[in-house]
């Protein structure tokens, strides 16, 4: 079988994050890393790999300006055995719905019989992409999914709902998100990440990729970001660093302050 | 007029309590409230009931195909009516949010979500939510119809009244390739144990605890504090505790006098069932973790450090 993993470029944990005033869209020109919510999906195909199921490919897709090539460097590293950046000036300012398309479009090509995704992306708090490429791909859908079994060309997923837990089973081939305590991602090895610089990165325009370019980018835009204001004022919290526990009278006196001790 | 078609989802006989926040919040908007439940074997006078949040009527889609809540036959059967709406609106939830998903791409239409406000005027629909870590509100209008919006967690409230709505009982036509995915058992959320949400304090814990073999040292804060312990999706995910216990979006909404959050980044799913707690005290080792934005006192430091010293000191007052 096949897997394919969705990853994106997100602006890194330490960034400042902003939107760009001009544009209303996120300012992506500090620092930026590989979704660490993605870093699961790999990990996942790895041990689905491991677990004896013969996995002929790894693949993992993104969609991203031109540098995202370097989160996908991490995706290499981290077990991917081939990149495919869909990159194009007529993408950017996608909003989900062309980014689902564009992402399903890619995927329809790849051949994969399992296609996994983060549950959520660090800069934009939806956790919907995964729900909106398997309506595209007309596949099975699990998302949120806690604990994976694949065998047999069928899978079975654990998810957590606000109803307790449920236990899906889905033909291949399907879409999932897995939740970030699906696993714990093991580090690169200095091997993988040298190995990573050998492995092909395939870069797509939206041309290549045979979109219709009415369907993405800002001009695609199906919901239009209208205008931004402050969020509602708060006081800022108290900060303290603390050393080898000796913060415990500061915080004491601060709870004896607020009168809940 | 403006038609308002809400997705109500249920567990059981009961409504999801972010469903009927989301049917009282379209009430108020100025057009005419559909309610859109799905499931088998629903009664209609327990559908009609959703009048009295707000709906003016209610559709029912009734097949044993929509018996197990999986999202992607419920997306079929509200397609056609999704289609005549101005709005599709949805509380949060797990199912939920695929089914809004879905249903975007479906259509092709545009989706807000974490959205916590909501209007019609002039502008057409307007969708506002906070974004970057809730540093910035962002207001989004809609080049589509109907606007697809998904809600935050207790975004919006229930509260107010009405009466029995009219039902209708409406076709069902599901795709080969949305059965594929099939329920196959459910462990229920236990019920039992401390009822968190009934605590003055709460001392929570997230992964960056280490593991479920320094959970005694969050027990023993807890105790000095006179308080009980929670936890996040994530460590009941993992297995660490049980899931009566978790905090947050797919857990319970609480809001103690003192929420101490040990080794929690403060994501929103967590966010969301914790924010309104009196006091907040967070203890993180990762400064740029999202949750000192809206703790009252941030401590950077090691939990292993920090909650011993805080509990003997606590007891030697």
């Amino acid at each position: 079988m096949n897997i394919a993993v969705c990853v994106k470029e997100v602006p890194s944990a330490t960034s400042h994050k902003r939107l760009d005033p001009a544009t209303n869209r996120l300012d992506r020109s500090g620092d930026s890393e590989l979704n660490p919510f993605d870093v699961h999906g790999l990990e996942e195909a790895l041990r689905i790999r491991e677990s004896g199921e013969q996995v002929d490919e790894i693949v993992a897709v993104c969609m991203g300006p031109e540098r995202a090539q370097r989160p996908l460097q991490k995706a290499l590293a981290l077990g991917a055995d081939r990149a495919v950046l869909l990159t194009d000036e007529a993408l950017a300012g996608s909003d989900i719905s062309g980014t689902a398309y564009a992402l399903a479009t890619v995927l329809e090509k790849q051949n994969a019989d399992l296609v996994i995704l983060g549950q959520q992306a660090a800069d934009a708090d939806c956790y919907v992409m995964a729900a909106a490429v398997a309506d595209h791909l007309r596949r099975p859908l699990v998302t949120q999914v806690a604990h994976l079994e694949v065998s047999g060309g069928k899978l079975r997923a654990k998810r957590q709902t606000e109803h307790g837990y449920d236990v899906v089973e889905a033909p291949l081939p399907a879409v999932i998100s897995v939740s970030d305590a699906i696993n714990t991602a093991r580090l690169p090895s200095i091997k993988a990440i040298m190995g990573a610089k050998k492995k092909p990165t395939e870069l797509l325009s939206a041309a290549d990729a045979g979109l219709d370019t009415s369907r993405v980018g800002s001009a695609g835009a199906r919901s239009v970001v209208a205008g931004t204001s402050p969020p509602p004022a708060k006081d800022a919290g108290r900060r303290i660093e603390d050393s080898g526990g000796d913060s415990a009278p500061a915080i004491v006196e601060f709870l004896a302050e607020r009168g809940v001790i | 007029m403006a038609t308002i078609l809400v997705f109500v989802d249920h567990d059981g006989d009961a409504f999801a309590p972010n469903s009927l926040g989301a049917l009282r919040k379209a009430s108020t908007l100025g057009g005419e409230t559909v309610a859109f439940v799905a499931g088998s074997g629903l009664d209609d006078g327990w559908a009609a009931a959703l009048g009295e949040h707000g709906a003016d009527r209610v559709l029912v889609a009734d097949d044993p195909v929509l018996a197990d809540g999986l999202p992607q036959p419920v997306v079929d059967a509200l397609e056609p009516h999704a289609r005549e709406a101005t709005v599709v609106l949805f509380g949060a939830g797990v199912a939920t949010a695929d089914v809004a998903a879905g249903l975007a791409a479906r259509l092709g239409a545009g989706i807000n979500c974490e959205t916590t406000e909501l209007s019609l005027g002039e502008a057409g629909v307007v969708a506002v939510r906070p974004a970057l870590g809730d540093t910035v509100m962002v207001e989004s209008t809609f080049a589509s119809a109907p606007a697809i919006v998904l809600a935050r967690a207790n975004a919006f409230s229930a509260e107010g009244s009405g009466s029995a709505a009219p039902v209708e009982r409406v076709p069902v036509t599901v795709q080969e390739w949305s059965r594929g995915a099939t329920l196959v058992g459910r462990e229920e959320a236990e019920t039992g144990g401390v009822d968190i949400t009934a605590a003055d304090v709460l001392v929570a814990f997230g992964r960056g605890l280490g593991g479920p073999e320094n959970i005694p040292v969050v027990e023993q804060l807890a105790r000095a504090l006179g308080g009980e312990v929670a936890a996040t999706r994530a460590v009941v995910d993992s297995g660490w505790c049980s899931y009566s216990m978790q905090v947050g979006q797919t857990g319970k909404t609480v809001s103690p006098k003192l929420y101490v959050a040990c080794g929690i980044s403060g994501a929103i799913q967590h966010k969301v069932g914790m924010v309104n707690s009196g006091l907040i005290v967070a203890i993180n080792k990762d400064v740029n973790a999202p949750i000192f934005e809206f703790a009252d006192l941030g401590v950077v430091g090691d939990l292993l450090a920090v909650l011993p010293k805080l509990t003997e000191a606590l007891a030697a007052r």
